[in-house]
């Protein structure tokens, strides 16, 4: 399994087994991380103006250069029409796509968990097949079965449920990912208590287990719509890029640079990266709280 | 495990089980496994013509080449920043350091176009940041190979920490405490005590970003110019064929690419269970 994935969402009150690892071993063990000496003061400041030149200061050029033309500027872009019109599609999916993720992906996690039959360890490895797999292959491979030739008879190329497919295809481990460890980790006495109690299974997994999921369910949800408002390879062969319809956000953004307008590509580029940072932020958020509680 | 006893006790009814089996592996089926099958066949459908003709098109060798040397250093720089970056936010304390460890993660959400918007925003050599100054030293990073790799180490930047982090947090720092009290150097103690305790997580690192690595493709897109035969990579020349109508070089490409990023993903998986059994 695949944890690099995804970061790790602890089962809250789950006991340190042999299978969890990470938050409650580093308080009782390592609880004095030493003081900067230094060598490692050396090596922070050559990791830190590796990742400034990398990553912060091309991103922070990104939202300047969106700022360059003043707030009415940065406005005018997003609220042109076909911006618009990509920017709605792109949310619009995003969220179905999402929602979607939320409720199969977490299905998907119960039977890989708490399911025994043939074929579970290949599902596990497949699940993983769409992060591998490069965006512009997965893009020619959902052509494969859904655009024109497809065995199916289905042709969903040029259309919005192009969009849909393309996004639902790269998403899928998000959800899975973040939930499986959290549902092995959790404890079954609870759940037998509330059994002997008289208490059916639907109970249990609404008032029990559904509680336990859900700061995993989040994060999975919230790094799936990070994905899907972000994606570019997957949809290029598939979607074909039409203006106002099936046109998304990244690939405003392309359009914008190929025709030499920087600025309105920063501004569209500005508004996905605060997606990606509020995402971030409510990781770290869910991490720490989770964390805290168990 | 715990979840293993309880699931012969509290068990769906059978009903509920199938129902959910079905809807697991028909969505996965449907999504993933078919159209993948499909794009094997359509690969080996006049046998090996397709990747015969694809190995002597000299357009899809020196992409192949390209996406080969461009991952390889993308992958090494992301290693050797990934450990360090790791050890300095488990072992050691200062400020920002939390703001730092959120923002390591930033990479993996932030769209690959925006990547590459952001990269050629400060290194285009003629209106960038630093990339005027860099041009004036005669140093091209965009449309050239550094700004290649730089765009792949960016798509690809937190995957070592994540492997490497948790297993630093967990080992924690007794044993290199022990050695360093014994008369160990920093670089004795790092090479004898903690790289043998982060080793299969630093591999399964390495391992994932080299199959990120070898798939990126908006923000190589962006940064690279694209141009045939110089700095066209291998998943740019999947798209290039494609839209030429050459379907059956894209597929052969196209299969390169996913037989590569797969064969990643199952070693990972097929090593890291038999290794926490011996742990």
């Amino acid at each position: 399994m695949t944890t690099a994935l995804v970061p790790r969402i602890p089962a809250p009150g789950s006991a340190p087994g042999p299978g969890a690892v990470g938050r409650p071993a580093r308080r009782r063990r390592a609880a004095r991380p030493g003081a900067l000496g230094a060598a490692s003061g050396l090596g922070l400041g050559v990791a830190l103006l590796w990742f400034s030149l990398l990553v912060l200061v091309p991103l922070a050029m990104v939202v300047a250069t969106a700022g360059s033309e003043g707030w009415s500027g940065f406005a005018g872009t997003l609220t042109s029409s076909q911006t618009l019109s990509a920017v709605e599609l792109t949310v619009a999916q995003a969220v179905m796509v999402t929602l979607l993720n939320v409720v199969v992906g977490t299905a998907i996690a119960w039977v890989l968990v708490r399911d025994r039959f043939w074929g579970r360890r290949v599902l596990d490895v497949v699940i993983d097949i769409p992060f591998a797999l490069p965006t512009i292959v997965a893009g020619l491979v959902l052509l494969a079965l859904y655009g024109p030739d497809g065995p199916l008879g289905v042709d969903v190329a040029n259309t919005r449920a192009a969009v849909f497919l393309a996004l639902a295809f790269v998403t899928l481990p998000f959800v899975v990912r973040t939930v499986q460890p959290v549902l092995e980790e959790l404890d079954a006495d609870v759940e037998e208590a509330a059994a002997s109690l008289g208490a059916g299974r639907l109970t249990v997994f609404r008032r029990i287990v559904l509680p336990a999921l859900v700061p995993a369910i989040t994060a999975g949800a919230a790094l799936s719509f990070a994905r899907g408002i972000s994606e570019y390879g997957s949809l290029v062969l598939l979607s074909g890029n039409l203006p106002n319809r099936t046109e998304v956000a990244s690939v405003r953004v392309l359009t914008f640079i190929e025709n030499g307008d920087t600025t309105s590509a920063a501004a569209v580029a500005t508004l996905l990266l605060l997606v990606a940072l509020a995402v971030i932020v409510l990781l770290d958020v869910l991490q720490r709280r989770v964390a805290r509680r168990g | 495990m715990a979840s293993t006893a309880s699931a012969g006790r509290l068990r769906e009814p059978t009903a509920v089980r199938w129902l959910l089996r079905l809807v697991a592996v028909g969505y996965v089926v449907l999504l993933v496994v078919w159209p993948v099958s499909l794009v094997v066949r359509y690969t080996f459908a006049d046998g090996l013509t397709a990747l015969h003709s694809a190995f002597t098109d000299p357009l899809v060798t020196h992409a192949l080449q390209l996406t080969a040397m461009v991952s390889l250093l993308a992958v090494a720089v992301n290693l050797v920043f990934g450990v360090g970056i790791s050890l300095l936010l488990v072992r050691t304390q200062f400020p920002g350091k939390r703001v730092l460890s959120a923002l390591v993660d930033l990479p993996m959400s932030v769209s690959p176009v925006v990547v590459g918007l952001a990269l050629l925003l400060v290194y285009n050599p003629r209106t960038g940041l630093f990339g005027r100054g860099l041009d004036a030293h005669g140093i091209q990073v965009v449309f050239a190979t550094p700004g290649m790799v730089m765009a792949t180490a960016f798509v690809a930047l937190p995957l070592v920490v994540r492997e490497v982090v948790p297993v630093l947090e967990e080992i924690g720092d007794d044993q290199e405490q022990a050695a360093r009290s014994l008369g160990a150097n920093a670089v004795q103690t790092f090479r004898r005590i903690t790289l043998p305790g982060i080793k299969w997580a630093v591999v399964y690192g390495v391992v994932l970003s080299l199959a990120r690595s070898l798939g990126e493709f908006g923000a190589v897109k962006v940064v690279s110019g694209n141009v045939m035969g110089q700095t066209q990579t291998a998943t740019l020349v999947v798209e290039q064929k494609y839209q030429n109508f050459d379907q059956s070089t894209a597929y052969a490409a196209a299969f390169l690419l996913a037989l590569a990023s797969v064969v990643c993903i199952v070693v990972v998986s097929v090593l890291r269970p038999s290794e926490s059994r011996e742990s």
